[in-house]
């Protein structure tokens, strides 16, 4: 990558609000940020702070109602093709292998849409050597409703990398699984980020997930979800889960943690003194 | 008893219910005497239909097709609706409340209508089978399609899918369960449908059978009738019972799945 294309941002908000109608009043306001080609963001906040309104208007599934995104350099209109996405919810379909869950990005995006019945061994080889990676070998031709939660969530993420995506959007991706599990798969994550390096936008409640995964932690106010700070982690990578264990990681959390603190606590002080 | 037993007297359960309720049936008929214009017992409902074996097999052939014929284009005209209501919320909002409102007239009331434009015979019983069975598939097919996870649709229209891709992909595979329930429905519902038509508007068919028995005073016969009707819509129904687990398995995991 040349240091132009490093200087000039993958992601760029300008001044952006969204309401989804005009009763409502803002889900988001005033966000502007930028994001590097390759960095890895975390977005923290109270629920209910729009930070899934955040996803959809990088991915372009919402136009903003004031300001404007630009990604990779061209002002997004409509909903992005080189974007892949995991949720909460595994949402595989459940009449598709697991395998062919992977696979079925490439039955949608270009270029790999053209060729896919024709190249179909090629890739199903790609799906197969992105679930051995994630510890998933063995079990492409299993349905998803064979496979434990955490299992269901791994091929999640290879269906939202096979294609290569240059930017990946996770909604709380690990919010539903157990704690060890957890871990589990952001270490998974960090190495499969670490070696393809594509722009990762990770939605989530999980401080210490965003302290030990991310480059950047922004932290979002509750309704209309405003950006209040922004926190470079300057941890040392690769970081290994030791790493949750130091001062360090702790302080940073710690710092994060009153920041949310402190945008919760004006709201309850007026409910209080409105119920007296 | 152990569950194995268990199983395998499950099995049998319509069996063993159907020859308990024929004994009692005979039984009642026997003992109180009860003639044969009134209430035919079961025995002299097997004499008639082994009689009549010839013409009953005539008429349900009669009745079996034109059933199947009317089922069939409900199928494709149900299909097709519920694609669209299920796809675009202009066509739910502006057909919904009519075809709800159509459900509700008795298809009976149409047969007239269809005598007048067709005459008598077959094309009234098809229509009539027709009408009052694509009603179910519309409702579920559009059900299985406006239920997509929402998640599901962003993930494919963040990669570029088209409307066309999210139907093919997602939305009709997934509404499949929904669609092969509706067909066991409807298939039965198909069978009212040729048979109410034929006991008003033709010369041949089940119903008419049973219309002209029972004129002449052969119970048993009209009896024979209504076993046969039974007997090809639970066939049917079975059939198509069968084909939905065959095609979405997947949906009716409970038996299969591991723990």
């Amino acid at each position: 990558m040349t240091p132009e294309a490093a200087a000039t941002p993958f992601v760029d908000f300008r001044d952006v609000a969204l309401a989804y109608d005009e009763q409502s009043g803002f889900a988001v306001e005033d966000i502007s940020l930028t994001i590097r080609p390759g960095e890895f963001v975390a977005i923290v906040g109270p629920s209910g702070c729009g930070k899934s309104t955040f996803m959809k208007l990088t991915t372009g599934l919402k136009p903003p109602t004031r300001g404007s995104v630009t990604v990779a350099g061209q002002p997004v209109t409509g909903p992005l093709k080189f974007v892949g996405m995991a949720f909460q919810a595994p949402t595989l379909l459940p009449w598709r292998t697991t395998l062919d869950n992977v696979l079925l990005p490439l039955e949608i995006v270009e270029p790999y849409r053209s060729t896919f019945k024709r190249d179909r061994a090629k890739f199903a080889d790609r799906a197969r050597a992105l679930l051995r990676t994630v510890g998933l070998d063995g079990y492409g031709d299993k349905f998803p409703w064979e496979l434990s939660g955490g299992m269901q969530q791994r091929a999640s993420i290879c269906r939202a990398l096979v294609h290569q995506p240059k930017m990946l959007l996770l909604d709380e991706p690990f919010g539903a699984l157990d704690a060890f599990t957890r871990e589990e798969l952001w270490c998974l994550l960090r190495d499969l980020w670490s070696e393809q390096r594509f722009t990762v936008i990770l939605v989530t409640h999980d401080l210490r997930e965003a302290v030990f995964l991310a480059d950047t932690v922004y932290v979002m106010s509750a309704r209309p979800g405003r950006i209040l700070a922004r926190r470079e982690v300057d941890l040392p990578r690769p970081r290994d889960l030791e790493v949750t264990y130091s001062d360090a990681f702790s302080q940073i959390v710690f710092d994060l943690r009153e920041k949310i603190g402190r945008v919760r606590k004006p709201v309850d002080l007026a409910a209080a003194k409105a119920a007296a | 008893m152990n569950r194995a037993t268990l199983r395998r007297l499950e099995a049998w359960a319509p069996w063993i219910i159907l020859l308990a309720l024929l004994a009692v049936w005979q039984a009642i008929c026997s003992i109180f005497k009860v003639s044969d214009f009134i209430f035919p017992s079961p025995y002299t409902i097997a004499q008639a239909l082994v009689e009549y074996a010839g013409p009953i097999a005539g008429h349900a052939w009669q009745t079996f097709w034109t059933t199947m014929i009317g089922f069939t284009i409900g199928v494709a005209v149900g299909l097709s609706l519920g694609i669209a209501v299920g796809t675009s919320r202009f066509v739910y909002r502006g057909l919904y409340p009519l075809l709800v409102a159509f459900n509700a007239i008795p298809k009976v009331a149409f047969v007239p209508i269809l005598v007048v434009w067709f005459g008598i015979g077959s094309v009234p019983a098809v229509l009539t089978a027709f009408l009052i069975s694509f009603f179910p598939i519309v409702v579920n097919v559009a059900t299985g399609l406006a239920t997509l996870e929402p998640e599901l649709e962003d993930v494919l229209r963040s990669l570029g899918a088209t409307k066309s891709d999210i139907l093919w992909k997602v939305g009709l595979p997934r509404s499949l369960p929904f669609f092969f329930a509706s067909l066991k429905v409807s298939i039965t519902l198909a069978f009212i449908g040729t048979v109410v038509s034929e006991t008003v508007a033709s010369n041949e068919g089940i119903g008419y059978l049973m219309m002209s028995a029972g004129s002449s005073m052969k119970m048993p016969l009209v009896f024979a009738g209504l076993a046969v009707i039974g007997v090809m819509a639970m066939a049917m129904y079975e059939f198509f019972a069968l084909l939905e687990r065959r095609m979405t398995g997947w949906a009716h995991r409970g038996g299969h799945a591991p723990a």
